[in-house]
């Protein structure tokens, strides 16, 4: 298994309701976030071009975090899943240093705090709360090693992007363009 | 012409809009382990080399200053900590993928070796410097009689100094580990282009030796042992400029986000600090005074050695600055 998110640049309208999702969702401390929007605006007027982004952990295959660790408190979890694991984790900051995508912030309780993916909602059959919310149904979350899935037929058919791809971390959210 | 900017808000302090969540206690355990590093590195290698009675302050005396220096880059480590209550997790597994976890482990090692090492010269140490005032002597009584309190202590010393080879041997190599690793830890985060360089590694090391060095030879009163670091020195500050320059070649043919990391120091924001306090008055300033020292100009030790040191913590509190500025761009 290995869970993966196809975002939608085209249908995105950077409304935030995914932010406020995950915020709600996993109680998120006030004042930091686990996913947030971008809008990027390339050209020169009368010639722009807008792309929104809905951005977050990009669970990578290839794990900068992990590596940094010195307690093994960030892992991989089933379906490709990066997890802090709160006992372990020491508040040293070597994954938020090692992230390309500064994903990770510490929690006002010290350990470090990211994207889950929504584990708790995706065991049960669920989509993780920011591409239930969507109302433009930009996001498509789902298993890359089922060949049926809408993210896999998805990827077949649409051009994407990923992420500072250079910074070779391998990361599994894709931007369709 | 492109610009991105977050329309759902993020301020997350210490991470928007730059990075900044390692503050004065990384550069400052990076500086004192390094000096650690160095000063054990000297104080081992000159013993096994037999210079223990020639050179008495590296091998014996400086050594003193290495568990000093330890525990209080230790305690600065610890404050560097969000979740403190949970450092002992860094002993309960062993991360062969995370320096951090290499330099945890190592310094669990060579912390309490610097204190037996220490303690194997207590004696020595005690009969040196008594009757010179009368509250070192109150001070260095009340050391012995606390240390030498029961009687099974006296067994272990005689057996600490029997081991001293083997323990010296053991200094050199952990202490060589030690003082690459700071640089390595700053190496290993490939999201900071300014720190993704193997030359970082090597850089810190002698870097670390170049304090340790100063250190000593501002200490020694011996001629020939101020004049052996004295030359040792100026071999690692020319070694330090030269990895310096290569770092900087590296870059500049290397990606964007690495043109733009050497860009912070030639001509961005770190360029004058840079250039002025690490490379001019730490390297090139106290190299010009020992190679006048060198050719009998009287100059007191004090000055390149306090000037070394000093470029030397600046150089930890700018790189760790700059590099967490330095990211990826997309």
């Amino acid at each position: 298994m290995r869970y993966a998110m196809a975002i939608d640049t085209k249908k995105c309208v950077g409304c935030s309701d995914c932010v406020v999702a995950c915020q709600t969702e996993n109680n998120v401390p006030i004042g930091f976030c686990r996913d947030w929007v971008v809008e990027r605006v390339d050209g020169t007027y009368p010639d722009l071009e807008l792309e929104y982004r809905s951005e977050r952990c990009n669970h990578c295959e290839n794990t900068p975090c992990v590596r940094t660790c010195p307690t093994g408190a960030s892992t991989i979890i089933e379906g490709g899943i990066v997890k802090v694991v709160k006992g372990k984790c020491i508040g040293c900051g070597a994954c938020i240093q090692a992230c390309p995508y500064d994903a990770r912030y510490f929690h006002p309780k010290g350990y470090v705090d990211k994207c889950t993916f929504c584990d708790h909602r995706v065991k049960t059959g669920l989509n993780p709360a920011c591409v239930a919310v969507c109302p433009t149904n930009c996001m498509y979350f789902g298993d890359l090693d089922d060949p049926n899935s809408t993210i896999v037929n998805t990827l077949k058919k649409r051009k994407y992007k990923v992420l500072a791809a250079e910074a070779g971390t391998k990361p599994q959210i894709f931007y369709l363009i | 012409m492109s610009e991105e900017i977050f329309v759902s808000g993020r301020n997350i302090p210490n991470i928007d809009p730059v990075l900044h969540i390692w503050h004065w206690q990384i550069p400052v355990y990076l500086f004192l382990g390094g000096l650690a590093a160095g000063l054990m590195f000297f104080s081992a290698f000159n013993y096994l080399r037999g210079r223990e009675n020639k050179h008495e302050v590296t091998v014996k005396w400086a050594s003193f200053i290495v568990p000093i220096a330890l525990v209080l880059g230790l305690i600065a480590l610890f404050l560097d900590l969000k979740h403190q209550l949970y450092f002992w997790r860094l002993y309960t597994t062993i991360r062969f993928d995370s320096p951090m976890s290499w330099g945890a482990w190592t310094l669990m090692a060579i912390t309490p070796l610097s204190f037996l090492w220490c303690f194997s010269y207590l004696r020595e140490f005690v009969s040196a410097f008594s009757g010179k005032k009368k509250w070192i002597d109150k001070a260095l009584n009340f050391t012995m009689n606390i240390v030498f309190k029961f009687k099974w202590v006296a067994t272990f010393e005689a057996y600490v100094i029997k081991n001293r080879k083997a323990m010296a041997w053991a200094n050199v190599i952990l202490s060589f580990i030690l003082g690459i690793y700071t640089g390595i830890l700053l190496s290993a985060f490939n999201a900071r282009p300014l720190w993704n360089s193997s030359i970082l590694g090597p850089l810190f090391l002698v870097s670390g030796l170049s304090t340790a060095a100063a250190l000593i030879m501002w200490l020694t009163k011996d001629k020939d042992e101020r004049k052996l670091f004295g030359q040792i020195d100026l071999l690692l500050i020319g070694l330090e400029l030269f990895l310096i320059t290569h770092m900087f070649m590296g870059f500049l043919a290397g990606s964007q986000v690495k043109i733009e990391a050497a860009q912070l120091f030639l001509g961005g924001e770190f360029t004058a600090a840079f250039w002025t306090f690490v490379v001019g008055i730490g390297l090139v300033i106290p190299a010009i005074f020992e190679i006048m020292k060198l050719r009998g100009y009287k100059i007191p030790v004090a000055l390149p050695a306090m000037l070394i040191l000093i470029g030397g913590l600046i150089f930890r509190f700018i790189m760790v600055d700059a590099g967490q500025i330095t990211r990826f761009l997309y």
